[in-house]
């Protein structure tokens, strides 16, 4: 497993924001994403554009879309981490679907997973979500994680009961990504009240629970972190302002200043969620 | 039981699925495969009075004569819906039904399915929702207005080509979002286990007819079975039951479209011939062959017939395709369209413009391959193309197209008066 997302979710609760690489286009999508990083993030989640993005919401399918017709390829994304690994220390995921991991660098009997993570470890990332993965076909992708001490993130849905999240439980490792709601990723005014239901049905498993699907606000994240969560994933909220400064043709270091006050307020909101808890009694501890 | 076929099939999708599709594993082997509170009865009986099946293997003379061999035609168009798709739609929707879930989404391409799944909807009363690309709701104007006075809602999906795959895409995030209550009827043996095992079984009632039908008829097995593959569910349910009789040449026809080249920078396939030119990938649930680029991106496929317009294919025919047992083979759009009117002209069956491919494919098969007995699935009626048909056949050069004139006549007599 990765030390570096091991060590992120140590002390305050993580923030983990999303952002589409090439969105609108690699230079820009860079900026943004060290915006996020001045603005407090613990884990950066980079999207690698897959054509047929079936778990997302409008918002994110549209980043994908951008970036697509901006000319993004997996070359390029790798390209763009080993830039950002210049000048930023955070951890980084990548979030792509299976498809684009076990494409590359293969033909025939050649395909498979081990080229994609030597190609992704060498140019700086530290795990990997795929929403289209679950467990029943994890086994190449999770062994040769293993092999190179990367992370690979699993989902836990509101729906995972019993076997299934026992399964899933024993082979995520860095954190695993709690999913508020049932549904595609995008912004909501309310965060779901199955949010403190999913964490008590974990409250098990010594890993760390990263709640994302829905959260755009401050309050959004204190509410999630009071709830018992240890990290919170924000993806459609940054995405949205990415999209409409790139609608009104907004220069980038503005768009990129309105991100990390977002990332700012998302994190005071997450710590402040942090405080709370602790000062309240009716939860335990996690241990 | 099995997710997979060989290397291929298996169960790709977000997890927030995976328990409805355990729920529905076990649905189809107590219901469908153990015939658990009479199911399979129900479903029988219903295809018999509501469907109107058997349908018939008819013997086609004109056809015969001009390809010099006994072709039988099992005439799917003539099930009620005009094309095969009921057996699957009705089959699911039944299912849904017993399962206890309150509502039906389903994806269309060249609406056919949709319609199916409406009509199904409607005769079982549920509630139905209906994916659809804004291209193909253009293409296929008639099968909107049937899905609509069945009771169901039409969405259009405006994201990509807006064609199947944008719609099957959708709808799998409908799914994900309504999973408790809803079943997703999927109208091909697309996507994860069990939908391509499920849909191959409610589809194979085709082929278990025509086996019977053919030996009656023609007193022997056929030399080469035939029909077109899109998604596969016509092809698979016509080829099931003969998959195991070794000497049945199963001859699955994809739409070549224009070209079978890609073209990767514009990430764009002129054709939908994903078992003749396909490689191997993972989209929709499943791992299959699919039409991608280099790095596996999706292209956009392209076919003159909406019904075969999709970058993938059913795993099992993939599988099958690998292990020799089922030759794939591509017809173009002109092609298509000549077997369309071929079909019209010589056989008075004015067929879709999916099963017009394996018409033509006749044209191009070799006197080895058809044998002396051929039997061609007739996966549809071609109603809904009439437009786009006549459209498509003005545009191009082809030997057999009927003259339209008479319309420019009737409007300049009707000007006159």
């Amino acid at each position: 497993m990765s030390e570096a997302i091991d060590a992120a979710f140590g002390g305050d609760p993580a923030f983990v924001p999303y952002l589409a690489v090439g969105d609108p286009d690699v230079e820009s999508s860079l900026e943004y994403v060290r915006a996020l990083e001045r603005g407090g993030a613990d884990v950066i989640e980079l999207g690698l554009p897959f054509s047929e993005p079936i778990a997302e919401g409008p918002t994110i399918q549209g980043a994908v879309a951008r970036a697509l017709e901006g000319g993004m390829t997996v070359e390029r994304f790798f390209e763009a981490v080993e830039r950002l690994r210049d000048d930023i220390d955070v951890p980084l995921v990548c979030m792509t679907y299976y498809n684009l991991i076990y494409q590359y660098g293969g033909e025939g009997a050649d395909r498979g997973p081990e080229a994609f993570v030597e190609r992704a470890a060498e140019a700086g990332i530290d795990g990997f979500v795929v929403p289209d993965l679950p467990a029943e076909e994890s086994g190449p992708l999770r062994r040769t994680c293993d092999e190179r001490d990367l992370d690979l993130i699993f989902i836990v849905a509101p729906t995972t009961r019993g076997e299934r999240l026992r399964k899933l439980m024993e082979r995520t490792s860095g954190y695993v990504y709690v999913q508020a709601r049932l549904g595609v990723t995008g912004a909501r005014a309310d965060v779901s009240d199955r949010t403190a239901e999913s964490l008590d049905r974990l409250a098990e498993w010594d890993v760390p629970k990263a709640v994302g699907f829905g959260i755009s606000s401050g309050e959004q994240a204190r509410e999630v972190v009071a709830a018992g969560a240890d990290g919170i994933i924000v993806g459609s909220a940054l995405v949205d302002i990415v999209a409409e400064g790139t609608e009104n043709g907004d220069p980038t270091e503005e768009v990129a200043a309105r991100l990390e006050a977002t990332a700012r307020e998302l994190n005071e909101g997450a710590v402040a969620g942090a405080a709370e808890r602790s000062q309240s009694t009716t939860r335990p501890e996690r241990t | 039981m099995s997710t997979k076929f060989g290397d291929y099939g298996g169960q790709y999708v977000p997890e927030a699925l995976m328990p409805a599709i355990e729920e529905l594993e076990d649905a189809f082997k107590r219901y469908v495969l153990e015939n658990e509170d009479g199911f399979m009865d129900e479903f029988r009986e219903r295809l018999r009075t509501f469907g109107g099946r058997p349908t018939p293997l008819q013997y086609a003379e004109q056809l015969s004569e001009r390809h010099g061999t006994d072709i039988y035609l099992k005439r799917e168009d003539l099930l009620h819906g005009g094309a095969h798709k009921l057996n699957n739609a009705l089959g699911q929707v039944l299912l849904a039904k017993y399962m206890g879930k309150e509502r039906i989404v389903a994806e269309t391409g060249a609406g056919q399915h949709g319609t199916a799944t409406a009509m199904a909807a409607a005769h079982l009363d549920m509630p139905c929702e209906v994916y659809m690309g804004r291209r193909d709701i253009n293409r296929q104007r008639p099968n909107v207005f049937r899905m609509r006075l069945n009771g169901a809602e039409v969405t259009p999906v405006t994201t990509g080509r807006g064609t199947l795959k944008e719609a099957i895409s959708e709808t799998m995030r409908d799914w994900a979002t309504t999973v408790e209550r809803t079943h997703y009827v999927i109208g091909s043996v697309v996507g994860p286990h069990p939908f391509p095992t499920m849909v191959r079984e409610f589809q194979s009632v085709i082929s278990e007819e025509a086996r019977r039908q053919v030996r009656e008829e023609a007193g022997r097995l056929p030399s080469a079975v035939v029909a077109c593959a899109g998604g596969g569910s016509n092809t698979m349910g016509t080829f099931a039951e003969f998959v195991d009789d070794e000497d049945v040449g199963l001859y699955a026809v994809e739409a070549g479209g224009s070209s079978l080249e890609v073209d990767e920078e514009a990430g764009v396939a002129p054709n939908s011939a994903s078992l003749s030119t396909g490689t191997e990938g993972v989209l929709h649930g499943a791992r299959t062959k699919l039409l991608q680029d280099p790095d596996g991106q999706i292209v956009e496929s392209h076919s003159v017939s909406s019904g075969l317009d999709y970058a993938g294919v059913g795993p099992e025919l993939a599988h099958l395709v690998d292990e020799g047992r089922v030759t794939p083979a591509t017809v173009d759009d002109d092609d298509a369209l000549e077997g369309f009117h071929r079909l019209s002209q010589d056989e008075g069956i004015i067929p879709a413009l999916e099963s017009a491919h394996a018409v033509a494919w006749l044209g191009e098969a070799t006197a080895d391959q058809l044998g002396e007995c051929v039997v061609l699935n007739v996966s549809g009626r071609g109603d809904k193309d009439l437009e786009s048909v006549v459209e498509e056949t003005e545009s191009r050069d082809l030997e057999n197209a009927p003259s339209m004139d008479v319309f420019a006549e009737a409007d300049a007599d009707g000007g006159s008066l």
